[in-house]
């Protein structure tokens, strides 16, 4: 893992805000282990009661598409509105559907 | 040419209200502007735990030191959200904190003023802050993703600094008469300062062309000042206590209020490094810095080990 000198590595922080919904990406901290992400991470996102589960993930660890790709990158879904429920006709009248 | 043309479509993305994230294409200029501004607004907030942390010891009641211990470590958080901001631009952590304690880069003048009495904890609160969270509900807004995001959770967090500061300043203005002299002394020496936060006058700010063209700033300096200046009146008034500046009216035309021309001699003096506090600031800043370098180092010695304990095992 590369450190930036002395001040760790960047963890990238998600949090659940209740039992039930998904984590959700908060910001990141510095730390040298992951026992420190996790502390650092309470330190800074949950001072107010905001979660009930915290992950920390290196930076390193995330691959992330590339924006200058996104044409190519998410085409396939560009021609497939059938996959969308307004794609098909209803008869009219019909309840509940 | 193909600048221009990633140029063209930036301003097309900035114009249609869409954020920029990291991994976008940016001109050079912008993400200067951001390194520049983020990195200054962190600074800011972790050089403003000093003058509170002046009064944690002697603050007057329980009730005053947790309180006030809460909002430093808020601010503390706060710093750390912008430093995180500011690190997607790609420069580290280090290199911003090499620029703060080298001088390259400011931090808000503010808080080279000395926090003299208690009274001081409120006009910081109420003044402050309240300039403070002028700017940054506007920033909410801002053009780049991670700067805008800081910015909503900072506001969230903010909105009791400025409320205690008031409690203190209303309640002080409500006490004896040598309390009341001392709200009204703190508000004397933070007024004129604290509307200087905003910076100069727009047609002095040779920055505001670009960074409202590219939304990183949704108001102008001015306009932001303004806004300060309208809703902080009202509650001066309530408290009874006096804006030290005799030119204040209502303007019906305007509705707004005028005011006073501020003093731009002493704000450069103060950017410039001869305020008040400047040198004991950057001091302590130092001081702590290096005295925390063996935590570091043995962080890093024991994350070390441990890896290497994972590789044999």
């Amino acid at each position: 893992m590369s450190n930036t000198e002395n001040q760790g590595d960047v963890w990238e922080v998600f949090i659940q805000s209740k039992p039930g919904l998904p984590h959700k990406h908060a910001g990141s901290v510095h730390a040298t282990d992951k026992e420190m992400a996790l502390q650092n991470a309470r330190d800074m996102y949950t001072r107010r009661q905001e979660g009930t589960c915290l992950w920390v993930v290196p930076l390193n660890a995330i691959t992330s598409s590339m924006p200058e790709d996104n044409g190519s990158f998410f085409e396939p879904s560009d021609d497939k509105i059938y996959r969308h429920p307004t794609h098909y006709v209803m008869p009219e009248g019909a309840k509940h559907i | 040419m193909e600048d221009l043309k990633k140029l063209e479509e930036f301003q097309a993305k900035i114009d249609a209200e869409i954020k920029i994230e990291p991994k976008d294409w940016m001109p050079d200029d912008y993400r200067k502007h951001l390194q520049r501004q983020i990195s200054q607004h962190a600074h800011s907030e972790v050089i403003g735990m000093q003058p509170e942390g002046n009064w944690i010891s002697r603050a007057p009641s329980l009730r005053a030191k947790v309180v006030l211990l809460a909002k430093i470590q808020d601010e503390a958080g706060h710093g750390q959200y912008l430093y995180s901001a500011a690190e997607t631009l790609g420069k580290s952590r280090d290199e911003f904190i090499d620029e703060l304690q080298s001088g390259k880069a400011k931090y808000s003048s503010i808080f080279n003023y000395p926090t003299l009495t208690w009274a001081d904890m409120g006009a910081v609160g109420w003044l402050v802050d309240g300039a403070a969270i002028v700017n940054q509900v506007s920033l909410q807004r801002t053009s780049y993703g991670p700067y805008s995001r800081a910015m909503v959770r900072i506001c969230k967090e903010e909105s009791f600094h400025q409320r205690q500061g008031y409690e203190i300043m209303a309640a002080m203005a409500k006490g004896t008469p040598e309390q009341k002299a001392m709200a009204q002394d703190a508000l004397n020496r933070f007024w004129w300062p604290s509307i200087m936060m905003f910076g100069p006058h727009d047609s002095d700010s040779p920055n505001t062309g670009n960074a409202v063209k590219w939304k990183i700033k949704r108001e102008t300096n001015d306009e932001l000042r303004q806004k300060f200046i309208d809703k902080t009146i009202q509650q001066a008034e309530i408290i009874g206590l006096t804006i030290p500046d005799p030119d204040l009216k209502w303007n019906e035309d305007r509705g707004h209020y005028d005011f006073g021309e501020m003093d731009w001699d002493e704000f450069w003096r103060v950017v410039k490094g001869h305020g008040p506090c400047n040198k004991q600031r950057l001091n302590h800043h130092k001081k702590a810095h290096n005295d925390g370098a063996w935590v570091r180092k043995a962080a890093i010695a024991y994350a070390k080990k441990q890896n290497e304990k994972q590789l044999v095992a």
